[in-house]
């Protein structure tokens, strides 16, 4: 894709990123910023690419550090997310008679 | 082996985008936030499972193996970490993202025939080392391995404009002659900044510093696609980048402050400064019996609830508490600060664990006006959420934030451990009125006895 075409998905994408969370209540501001943590762990998708061309070990040494790392990001964040919410959900249906039994738990 | 053409490539990673998308857009409503999570990490699945079949990639092996690795160590302590420590966990992976794109870029300036491709490398080699650096800051200072006090020295602001001045020219250097040198240099520099930028960020203030941090990553995750050519990084990057900015403005409005007073407050020295003396004032120590009583006979009691709530794990027992009193026919409400705890929305998340229903659950705005009608406010573990010099005193370091009025309450009794000023490292002079009285201990075991007591009035 060339650069211009680039810089115009690159300068929507902002616009898009400002109207996706421009509504958002206190509440869900540790969530959302934890999903969001998540999402840039797609630089995995980079971290392949480069460790799929390296022929030298050191680069492929680097490259593939930079897979890990790449992919504790992306599933650590996605995991920790998906429990952050787990409690919101829970809650919903939970009476706070259930309070009781749980107490201590984790 | 590229089993995939370029169109469908292109059309999957358009999918993902579009995932990514729609993930924001769930996590910022309650009812559909889990839901949204899910899409996003279906968007990533795609994303993943195309660039494996749609690229020609040598060391296949390797690089699954190096997946496993990752998964490995992220996946079991992000599943079983204490939701207390959730905040510090946020910040690693953020910073671990931030090294991965300052990795990809370096190994990218081989490939690098054009000068306009190398801007976007030196770009995402500072940028992602500053994250890296800086959340491992944060961790550090989260986990209290070092002080959650601003850190600041004499000359700090001259060394940070060293240290920037050394990355441009640092940086102008590998786009004019692409020296792999120079970028590891920079990389030292980038990593430097990071460090040096959140040093001086103070106790209260780290939240918003984590959130600033995951915009970085974002930005840097989208030169590095710019970098690589990738519509998909760039898409996803940009996104972070941009919703990660108005988060950061969000939260520094919940708490009162401007970002750029929280970067740079430290730097212009005075304000931070906070008195560490404890004073020798006289304060009214009361027994959990004493509690009970007041508690008892109450009509209408709220509850709020701080980090050493959680750090004790005594949300469980608050909420028995809560039923308790409500057994007695008394109306209790839960405040929460919208930072009460590590990070905004925390407390919530916390108390949610605990099964405490969510109309129990008042927001600052909501319940501030009703103080001045409770018979007593209970304040577990939490202390500059409540700390009056936010109101009166302009020379404190939390000056402006808003409060809750609990002042206002005609019985006010904290649960503390110790006379240890919070986690913004000033004395709350609430707690020497005479309205005021005091149960040390630990926030759960001080609850539980308050409970036994309550039970047995």
């Amino acid at each position: 894709m060339d650069g211009i075409a680039l810089l115009t998905v690159t300068v929507l994408a902002v616009f898009v990123g400002f109207e996706v969370v421009s509504k958002v209540s206190s509440t869900l501001h540790t969530p959302l910023m934890s999903g969001a943590n998540a999402i840039h762990g797609i630089i995995l998708v980079g971290a392949i690419i480069v460790a799929g061309q390296a022929a030298d070990p050191w680069v492929l040494a680097v490259a593939l550090l930079a897979v890990v790392l790449a992919t504790a990001n992306l599933v650590g964040g996605f995991v920790v997310t998906d429990r952050m919410l787990h409690m919101f959900h829970a809650r919903k249906d939970a009476a706070r008679t259930a309070a009781g039994p749980k107490a201590g738990g984790k | 082996m590229s089993l995939l053409d370029p169109v469908w490539t292109s059309l999957l990673y358009l999918a993902a985008a579009i995932c990514f998308i729609l993930a924001l857009r769930r996590l910022s409503s309650p009812r559909t936030a889990r839901r949204g999570n899910l899409v996003g990490a279906l968007g990533a699945l795609i994303a993943v499972v195309t660039v494996f079949l749609s690229s020609r990639l040598e060391n296949i092996p390797w690089i699954l193996a190096a997946i496993a690795v990752g998964s490995a160590v992220a996946a079991p302590v992000a599943r079983r970490v204490n939701m207390t420590q959730m905040p510090q966990l946020v910040a690693l992976f953020n910073g671990v993202g931030g090294g991965a794109a300052a990795l990809v870029a370096l190994l990218e300036l081989g490939h690098a025939d054009n000068p306009w491709v190398r801007v976007a490398i030196v770009f995402t080699l500072l940028v992602g080392a500053v994250s890296f650096a800086g959340s491992g800051v944060t961790f550090a200072k989260l986990q209290e391995l070092m002080t959650t006090r601003p850190v600041v020295f004499p000359g700090l602001p001259v060394v940070m404009g060293l240290v920037l001045l050394a990355a441009v020219a640092a940086g102008v250097a590998v786009v004019l002659t692409g020296s792999l040198l120079l970028a590891v240099l920079l990389l030292l520099l980038g990593l430097a900044a990071g460090v040096l930028l959140v040093l001086p960020v103070g106790g209260a203030d780290v939240p918003i510093v984590i959130s600033l941090l995951n915009a970085f990553t974002g930005l840097a995750v989208a030169a590095s696609g710019l970098v690589l050519g990738n519509v998909l990084l760039v898409v996803a990057g940009t996104l972070v980048g941009a919703s990660g900015t108005i988060l950061t403005r969000a939260m520094a409005a919940a708490m009162g402050r401007s970002v750029a007073g929280i970067l740079f407050g430290a730097f212009r020295g005075g304000s931070t400064a906070g008195s560490t003396a404890v004073s020798e004032r006289p304060v009214r120590s009361s027994s959990a019996e004493d509690v009970a009583v007041l508690l008892g006979y109450a009509q209408r009691v709220i509850i709020v609830p701080g980090y050493g709530l959680a750090v004790a794990q005594g949300q469980h027992t608050a909420a028995e508490l809560a039923l308790a009193l409500e057994a007695r026919g008394i109306e209790v409400d839960f405040a929460i600060h919208p930072v009460a705890g590590r990070m905004p929305g925390h407390m919530n998340v916390l108390l949610a664990e605990a099964n405490v229903p969510y109309e129990s659950l008042k927001e600052m705005g909501e319940i501030n006006a009703e103080f001045k009608t409770t018979d007593v406010a209970l304040v577990v573990g939490a202390n500059d959420v409540v700390n009056p010099a936010a109101k009166t005193s302009s020379g404190s370091p939390i000056y402006g934030m808003p409060i809750l009025e609990v002042a206002e309450a005609r019985q006010v009794v904290f649960l503390k451990r110790s006379m240890r000023p919070g986690f913004a490292g000033i004395e709350n002079d609430l707690l020497y009125e005479p309205q005021t009285s005091l149960l040390f201990g630990d926030a759960k075991d001080s609850l539980a006895q308050v409970l036994g007591a309550v039970k047995a009035l």
